[in-house]
């Protein structure tokens, strides 16, 4: 047990700090939550700035203390978050670099870090959410191509992507899930049709996919023919364990913004609503020791994280849920019913949190067989 | 493999740990456990082994006949502790390790009270206790601000004025002290003494914890109902999963209180494994049905003992206040 930083590590902090102090100050101002154009410019450039700057391939081929610290000093500052760069930096981008070929690495992470790619997940589909094997999404054989035709839904910044992380079935007569590939697709190839969801948060998050014999090169299939559903829990892994380092820390920052609102607006007399926003402290500090702990133990196990991504991604997912809600009630009426206040905007959008990326009830059932050992059943 | 920033012990530690263990299973396992619960008397000659063993002295330098290990380390020997239930005034034998003769060894049982603000607070093992050290005064809570300067006095066990309490904790005889002379006051670190007193608590309660899951489990992937092992209907195995969940929560917050030591960590350590050790057993009750209600189940053990401690050190309203004033003080700019 160990949480100190090595002198090197510490001089990285220094350094990535002082940068921060000069790059974050000379950022354009934020763009419309609706203008997905604007938010597309807004989060490449920022990654381009990283990748200037030497920092942009933090996510996946740095050592996990770095990447912390890399997580933990952007937040603190109040650097923008990935955003758009989601699923690149944080699932897709780890997977290519876990599963995909020398070959494969070169040509799609440089454009990652460089803040030159979008990538959108293509997973869910109307009937395969939760049972993600049942997935219908057919890709045949012709020749070095895939002919793609299915649906895919949910699939988030789908409208603004170039390249989406694809699940199809190339093997229909083997078991559910034994048959299925996973494909990086450029999102311009003809056939393809993005259909943007309102969602109860308001702006359009996300997409309904339609594929119509869209055709994939053979070579953009990552991992053996068939074999998909390995990727698949590789990629999950990184999206349940790592990806939501980062949104800890910001939770930390905004509880303590919350509590000065509550002192200054007088709110913090309320003996319930303080101690509520004691409790969250011990939550979040002890989430970010969950985490780094994670980390810590995937950097020692080859980079992949466990099922101990589920551990923290269940809890995570309804502490950030508590978190809004206590904001709104330091906000009080009319503030919380207020949609264009930052917190009730956060509040609306945190409800996703125990959906996204495997709903708390598939997370618990993985808890309790795969870390538990319990029998399988219903 | 042990690089900067992690969280899981050493292979060192890993081995203080099994012995720990190892030790607890063959000198209070089941049997005793249960002898114990009719006659809680505390077992002088395990007390004794436990002093040799360096479970008091872990922490003292080697020069003063101790182990020179730290604060982490006694945390995970605690966490054993706490798995195996085993009852008795720990935590103040092992902070008073250094400061009462014989305490070391095993050899005299101190307990330790801290009477806070209000005067009247719990002894446990009080007929087996051969002195107690009463701490009075500051705020209960960490920093010693608030209602005055907090004193350590020495007691002889027929000195204090005690009030009987029949413990809901059948392996914790306490006594409520009504009041004690303040003839004998000493110069102690409260506000460690405080502090750590809370963080070895909560490893009790993490141990706790972590063994009430592999109860529920072991149960849900034996019993059967319906033609199944219980543990097969999801209703079961998200209760067990909670459980789980709130273990590495509460492991993750005392393995890193303990590396940091400092105050807030400790507290918000102590709140999460309250949590977890009182959740846990309530739900490795209800996991058990019928037979977790009976006194055969060793179930109840764990709740009356977590219940306890949550009441021990730092805990409630008090903890959660100061970590929102915390809050308040966090960098300005946020
Ligand atoms: C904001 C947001 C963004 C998303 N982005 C993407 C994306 O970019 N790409 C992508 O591929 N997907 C995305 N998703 C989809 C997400 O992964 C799915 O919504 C999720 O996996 C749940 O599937 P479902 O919606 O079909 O719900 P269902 O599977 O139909 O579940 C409905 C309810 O039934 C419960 N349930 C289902 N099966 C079980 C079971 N076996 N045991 C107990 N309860 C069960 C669920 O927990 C849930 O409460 C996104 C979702 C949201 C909300």
């Amino acid at each position: 047990m160990d949480l100190t930083y090595t002198p090197e590590e510490e001089a990285f902090r220094a350094r990535l700090r002082e940068w921060l102090a000069k790059a974050l100050p000379e950022l354009p101002a934020r763009p419309d939550p609706l203008d997905w154009p604007g938010r597309r410019a807004y989060d490449l450039g920022w990654q381009r700035r990283l990748y200037d700057a030497g920092y942009g391939s933090l996510h996946w081929d740095a050592s996990p203390t770095r990447r912390l610290i890399f997580l933990e000093e952007t937040e603190l500052a109040g650097a923008p978050y990935v955003g758009a760069n989601f699923v690149g930096l944080l699932h897709a981008g780890p997977t290519i670099a876990a599963e995909g070929t020398d070959e494969q690495r070169a040509r799609w992470l440089p454009p990652i870090l460089r803040g030159e790619a979008v990538w959108c997940q293509g997973f869910s589909e109307p009937d395969a959410g939760s049972d993600l094997a049942s997935l219908r999404t057919r890709a045949v054989r012709d020749g070095d191509h895939y002919v793609i035709t299915g649906q895919k839904t949910w699939t988030s910044h789908a409208e603004i992507a170039d390249w989406c992380e694809l699940l199809v079935r190339t093997d229909p007569a083997a078991p559910r899930h034994r048959g299925i590939s996973w494909l990086a697709m450029p999102m311009d190839a003809p056939g393809i049709t993005v259909r943007p969801l309102r969602t109860l948060a308001g702006p359009a998050e996300f997409a309904e996919v339609f594929l119509d014999e869209v055709r994939v090169p053979v070579a953009n299939r990552v991992g053996a023919e068939h074999d998909g559903w390995r990727v698949t829990m590789v990629t999950l892994s990184f999206e349940r364990g790592t990806a939501f380092v980062g949104e800890v820390v910001a939770c930390r920052r905004t509880l303590g913004r919350l509590a000065r609102t509550a002192r200054a607006n007088g709110r913090w007399d309320d003996p319930v609503l303080r101690r509520r926003l004691g409790r969250l402290n011990a939550e979040f500090t002890a989430l970010w020791r969950l985490i780094q702990g994670n980390v810590g133990a995937a950097g020692a196990a080859g980079g992949v994280p466990g099922a101990g991504g589920s551990v923290f991604k269940l809890r995570y997912s309804q502490a950030r849920q508590e978190l809004y809600d206590a904001a709104a009630e330091v906000l009080g009426a009319p503030g919380a019913l207020d949609a264009d206040q930052e917190w009730t905007a956060a509040r609306l959008s945190s409800l996703s949190y125990t959906i996204a990326a495997g709903t708390s009830q598939i997370q618990r059932d993985i808890i309790a067989e795969r870390i538990l050992g319990l029998p399988k059943g219903r | 493999m042990s690089g900067p920033v992690d969280l899981r012990p050493t292979a060192d530690q890993r081995a203080l740990q099994a012995s720990a263990r190892d030790l607890l299973a063959r000198r209070f396992g089941r049997e005793r456990l249960r002898a114990a619960v009719d006659d809680p008397a505390l077992d002088r000659a395990l007390w004794r082994e436990l002093g040799t063993a360096g479970f008091f002295a872990l922490r003292l330098p080697e020069a003063d006949g101790g182990v020179g290990l730290g604060l982490p380390d006694a945390v995970l020997v605690f966490e054993e502790a706490g798995r195996a239930l085993l009852p008795g005034p720990l935590v103040a034998g092992h902070l008073l390790a250094g400061t009462v003769p014989g305490a070391a060894t095993g050899e005299r049982v101190v307990g330790l009270c801290d009477v806070g603000a209000d005067g009247a607070r719990l002894w446990e093992h009080p007929g087996d206790c051969d002195e107690l050290i009463l701490v009075e005064g500051g705020s209960g809570g960490e920093d010693g601000s608030g209602d005055g300067i907090p004193r350590a006095y020495w007691n002889a066990p027929d000195w204090p004025v005690l009030e009987s309490v029949r413990s809901i904790d059948p392996l914790t005889p306490l006594a409520r002290v009504a009041s004690y002379p303040r003839r004998m006051p000493r110069a102690l670190d409260i506000t460690r003494l405080r502090r750590e007193a809370a963080l070895l608590t909560a490893a009790l309660q993490l141990g706790s914890a972590a063994r009430t899951v592999e109860m529920a489990v072991e149960h849900a992937g034996r019993r059967e109902q319906f033609g199944v092992r219980i543990g097969a209907f999801q209703a079961v195995k998200h209760l067990c999963a909670e459980m789980l969940i709130r273990v590495e929560i509460a492991r993750s917050a005392v393995y890193a209180a303990s590396l940091t030591g400092q105050s807030l960590p400790v507290i918000g350590a102590k709140i999460l494994a309250d949590e977890a050790a009182v959740r846990n057993a309530r739900d490795c009750l209800q996991v058990h049905g019928g037979i977790g209600f009976t006194w055969e189940a060793d179930v109840h053990l764990h709740l009356k003992r977590a219940w306890l401690r949550l009441e021990q050190w730092q805990s409630g309203a008090k903890a959660e206040e100061a970590l929102a004033e915390a809050l308040l003080a966090d960098d300005a700019a946020g």
